[in-house]
């Protein structure tokens, strides 16, 4: 048998390397879309503070609040 | 380092090997009944919600049946269907599988918390955790009920779904369950009375072999009978409607019917005709549970047009 650099194995390797890495941005894509979803849900994006884990009555909407 | 050469190492695993772990069949049932359970609910889920809860669940089930996979690699090993699977074919090491197995359970479970709510979440984790350590484990080796436990491993995914839509259980979703459910057995034990299966090599207990094949078509009646009121059941709430019904009736009577074909007949007049009932009946079994829920699917749309 003649020795080849490239081995099946190698072309394989390749493979599972391209197939890990487009799974992984996949999951980046889904995750970072996610986020656009559901800030988007919040109607109005400055709800999103509401994630700081700290009371910010500032964001709290008041009764004659205009916008 | 060592001057080891390629060929001696083990096989190393392709993609598709890492895939064909996640018993790619039993995926398409699970994403079809899923999609069913999320689309009948009474609220709407923003389609980009929709697709990663389905996403999720079925990259859950593909999970279990990784675990699966993992444990039962010894009789799969033993039996002819299974011996090609990528672990018994040396394709995949078991750790492989287990690794990928406790991966995907732990990124659907999370991600689909935080996609939609703690419930759905839960649900799909108890379902993989039912799968894997309930039936797998526990159930598959020890009776010959384990088809019907191990079916509501199967019945979950509608459950999920609505889940995903409405954050609750309700009796719409208990009875997609109980369809599933009830629907398993008969199905799969018209399947074992007509393939020659090699469990016994396996020591799994089958019912046909541990009670025999005149019990086994007595239990494939009895489960018919008991099926047939949660399927129509389930038109006489919000997500039936007289089109579910009309095919319930049909699909119900037509089931019943090869059912009790299979029951009064013994194997003789079976190995007369090469088992054409059983095969009938099982082909039906497989029309029953896509109209049953393609009817659901119709009536959610025929609601959303008004119609």
């Amino acid at each position: 048998m003649a020795i080849k650099v490239e081995h099946e194995v190698h072309e394989r390797r390749k493979g599972r390397n391209f197939g890990v890495g487009a799974l992984l941005i996949g999951f980046i894509g889904l995750v970072f879309a996610l986020t656009v979803v559901k800030v988007l849900q919040l109607g109005d994006a400055r709800q999103f503070e509401n994630f700081d884990h700290v009371a910010r009555p500032a964001i709290i909407p008041q009764e004659g609040d205009t916008e | 380092m060592t001057d080891m050469s390629v060929q001696d190492q083990p096989y190393e695993a392709g993609m598709g090997d890492y895939f064909a772990l996640m018993k790619p069949r039993v995926m398409s049932l699970v994403i079809f009944t899923a999609l069913v359970g999320l689309l009948v609910a009474p609220t709407p889920v923003h389609p980009f919600i929709g697709f990663l809860a389905i996403l999720c669940i079925a990259v859950g089930a593909g999970a279990s049946g990784a675990l699966n996979m993992w444990w039962d690699a010894d009789i799969d090993a033993k039996m002819r269907r299974t011996a090609k699977r990528p672990i018994p074919s040396g394709r995949v090491q078991p750790g492989e599988a287990l690794g990928i197995g406790l991966a995907l359970s732990g990124f659907s479970i999370v991600l689909l918390w935080l996609a939609t709510n703690a419930l759905s979440a839960g649900l799909l984790a108890f379902t993989i955790f039912f799968y894997a350590v309930i039936y797998s484990m526990w159930l598959k080796r020890a009776t010959p009920q384990n088809i019907v436990i191990g079916g509501a491993a199967g019945a979950f995914p509608p459950m999920i779904g609505w889940a995903v839509a409405t954050g609750s259980v309700s009796i719409e979703s208990v009875l997609m369950f109980a369809l599933i459910f009830m629907w398993t057995p008969p199905h799969f034990w018209a399947l074992a009375l007509f393939v020659k299966t090699d469990y016994g090599d396996a020591d799994v207990p089958m019912l046909t072999e541990t009670h025999g094949r005149d019990s086994t078509r007595r239990h494939v009646i009895a489960y018919a009978v008991l099926l047939a009121p949660v399927a129509l059941g389930i038109g006489f709430t919000s997500i039936g409607g007289y089109l579910y019904l009309g095919v319930a009736a049909v699909m119900n009577a037509w089931f019943l019917k090869g059912c009790y074909d299979i029951w009064r007949r013994d194997d003789a007049a079976a190995e007369a005709d090469n088992y054409l009932v059983e095969r009938k009946v099982f082909k039906v079994s497989l029309y029953y549970l896509f109209l049953h829920f393609g009817a659901l699917l119709v009536e959610a749309a025929l609601r959303t047009t008004g119609v």
